[in-house]
């Protein structure tokens, strides 16, 4: 099986966030970046999927130079090559034309299975695989834990609210947006690092941008709290002490 | 037409609206009066008779009930081609949905066949209209303009409408048959009857306090210090996704919206950065104690009182000022 994996490279979990001094996205000098974890789930199941089966993983991610870091951790951990569309305004694309990006890479490649997950850590709209589905002409399933490959094409384990589940089955070629926690992450061994550095990386340049955005980010800022937080200082003993009287005397759990 | 039209769901058991719906529609209320302009509603299924005749009962322009045998069960080929047809003939200018995981699943794509793009898991809308949504997992809002020259999709977050401010009507919406053309061989994917894996036998929903562990616990062997917690206030210990995640917990302890949503008396929320995911689970509880590391961290934006320390430290001590407390 030929699988892509659309991977986003976005600030680390902890990263401190500045506002750009436009006040319409953060400044992006100085940050450390990670893979989206969710595409790290899909990248996951990539690979175990060649594991069973056999086939081919490459690891496609749009953005500046620096996704290359992030490409080569996919390498790493075991992606056969990478595809890094070379694209400095990212942020000036909205969902569909970022998603065009990757579908204009996706189709000279021709795989039988795309995997990319459920939503980003930044902007978090969650709707890049499907739209990229919809753009290829294919049939997608969202908030998927696990993938089966059979006679027909794939059989998946969706997730739906409340902690009820189905099972889809769906012909190839396909897209599965995944969701978090259907297999355990794996780490780049030593080897793995080593020989990631004989594979191979195509560099594609990003096409210009044609046309106007459908979606526009006019302000980004701190949200205002939704509660007055109290916040409680000290030592740990000092702090253990107030928040027992906390419990006893306003919300009455002591 | 212009104006705002509203999908709802309903649920598979009873045909009844979802809650999430009512407060999509409340969001679609306020959007037509800024607009200045009218609401509108559209349900489909198989047979949406009653449920139209329910929404008939708000204030709404006019219901659409959308009956086709091939929308009794979702799938999302069914869904955006059914929709893709009413959107184009009906030409609202906005198009709003909950944001659930069905949405999720295909109204990217129906946007995709107009050009256009979600603005998903909407927080709140003010005049222009601008729509806010959340980025970094909370850290940060942004506001959303549309650009585009098309209909605006929306997609609203669970709890950031009120259910009960729905406006009722003075006389009944008429409700209007539309019909979709839909063929079984569009249909690519083929989906199970939903199912359960186990028996839940953790009821989060009917704890009066919860103790939940986020990613700050760093070590499934750190979870004793925080059991040790639970026990000590006579709590449940839950999680936060990715806990459950790894494993070091099962998914029955999961808080957030892919797990159970909760209101008791106390949340004490430690190591918990406070993703919107997991918000939305908590959100409802009582009083919210939060420890973090990370002053910035989401969490004490919903918390009453907050200790911004090393959990490691506060923990410990803690479980023995409540286990001295109580001799």
């Amino acid at each position: 099986m030929k699988m892509i994996v659309a991977i986003k490279q976005v600030p680390e979990r902890d990263a401190q966030l500045a506002i750009a001094p436009d006040g319409k996205w953060i400044n992006e000098a100085d940050l450390a970046y990670t893979i989206n974890e969710p595409d790290a789930y899909a990248l996951e199941e990539a690979l175990q999927l060649k594991e069973k089966h056999g086939g081919e993983v490459i690891a496609l991610c749009a953005g500046p130079e620096r996704v290359t870091s992030t490409l080569r951790e996919a390498l790493a951990k075991g992606a056969d090559r990478a595809i890094h569309i070379a694209a400095d305004d990212l942020a000036q694309r909205d969902t569909l034309a970022q998603a065009r990006l990757l579908a204009n890479a996706i189709r000279a490649e021709a795989p039988d299975l795309i995997l990319t997950g459920l939503q980003s850590d930044d902007l978090g709209l969650g709707q890049t695989g499907v739209v990229l589905a919809e753009l290829l002409g294919i049939p997608h399933a969202s908030l998927i834990l696990q993938v089966e490959a059979t006679d027909a094409g794939l059989r998946v384990k969706r997730e739906l609210e409340d902690g009820w589940f189905q099972q889809v089955e769906m012909p190839l070629p396909a897209l599965l947006t995944m969701q978090s926690g259907g297999n355990k992450l794996r780490y780049a061994t030593l080897m793995g690092i080593k020989k990631a550095k004989s594979k191979p990386t195509a560099t594609i340049p990003a096409e210009a941008l044609a046309g106007e955005p459908a979606v526009a980010i006019t302000r980004v800022y701190v949200p205002e709290k939704q509660k007055h937080t109290q916040m409680l200082r000290g030592t740990p003993a000092e702090i253990a002490a107030q928040l027992v009287e906390k419990l006893r005397n306003e919300v009455h759990v002591l | 037409m212009s104006g705002v039209l509203v999908v709802v769901e309903h649920r598979s058991g009873d045909g009844s609206l979802t809650r999430v719906s009512r407060e999509a529609l409340a969001a679609g209320q306020v959007l037509a009066k800024q607009l200045g302009s009218e609401c509108f509603a559209a349900v489909l299924g198989e047979n949406t008779a009653a449920l139209a005749g329910a929404l008939s009962g708000q204030r709404l322009a006019k219901v659409y009930a959308v009956d086709h045998p091939l929308l009794q069960q979702y799938t999302a080929d069914a869904y955006t081609s059914g929709l893709e047809q009413i959107v184009a003939r009906l030409a609202p200018e906005y198009v709003v949905f909950p944001h659930t995981y069905q949405v999720r699943d295909f109204a990217p794509a129906l946007a995709t066949r107009f050009g256009e793009v979600l603005i998903s898991d909407v927080i709140a809308i003010r005049d222009g209209p601008v729509f806010v949504r959340q980025l970094f997992q909370g850290k940060l809002n942004a506001d959303y303009t549309h650009t585009g020259g098309g209909p605006c999709f929306v997609s609203i977050q669970a709890g950031a409408f009120r259910a009960d401010a729905v406006e009722a009507a003075e006389s009944p919406a008429g409700i209007e048959a539309l019909a979709v053309t839909l063929d079984p061989q569009q249909i690519r994917t083929r989906p199970s009857a939903p199912f359960r894996e186990s028996a839940h036998t953790v009821d989060l929903a009917a704890a009066p306090v919860i103790v939940s562990v986020g990613r700050g616990i760093r070590e499934q062997e750190n979870l004793a210090l925080v059991q040790a917690l639970a026990d000590a206030l006579g709590a449940e210990l839950a999680a936060s996704r990715p806990i459950c995640d790894a494993g070091w917990l099962p998914m029955e302890r999961q808080v957030g919206s892919s797990g159970q949503t909760v209101s008791p008396k106390l949340y004490l929320a430690i190591g918990i950065s406070g993703a919107i995911q997991h918000l939305v689970g908590m959100k409802g509880s009582k009083s919210v104690i939060a420890i973090n590391k990370d002053e910035n961290a989401p969490i004490f934006e919903v918390a009453d009182y907050g200790v911004a320390a090393d959990l490691f430290e506060i923990v410990p001590a803690l479980t023995q000022a409540v286990l001295a407390a109580k001799t």
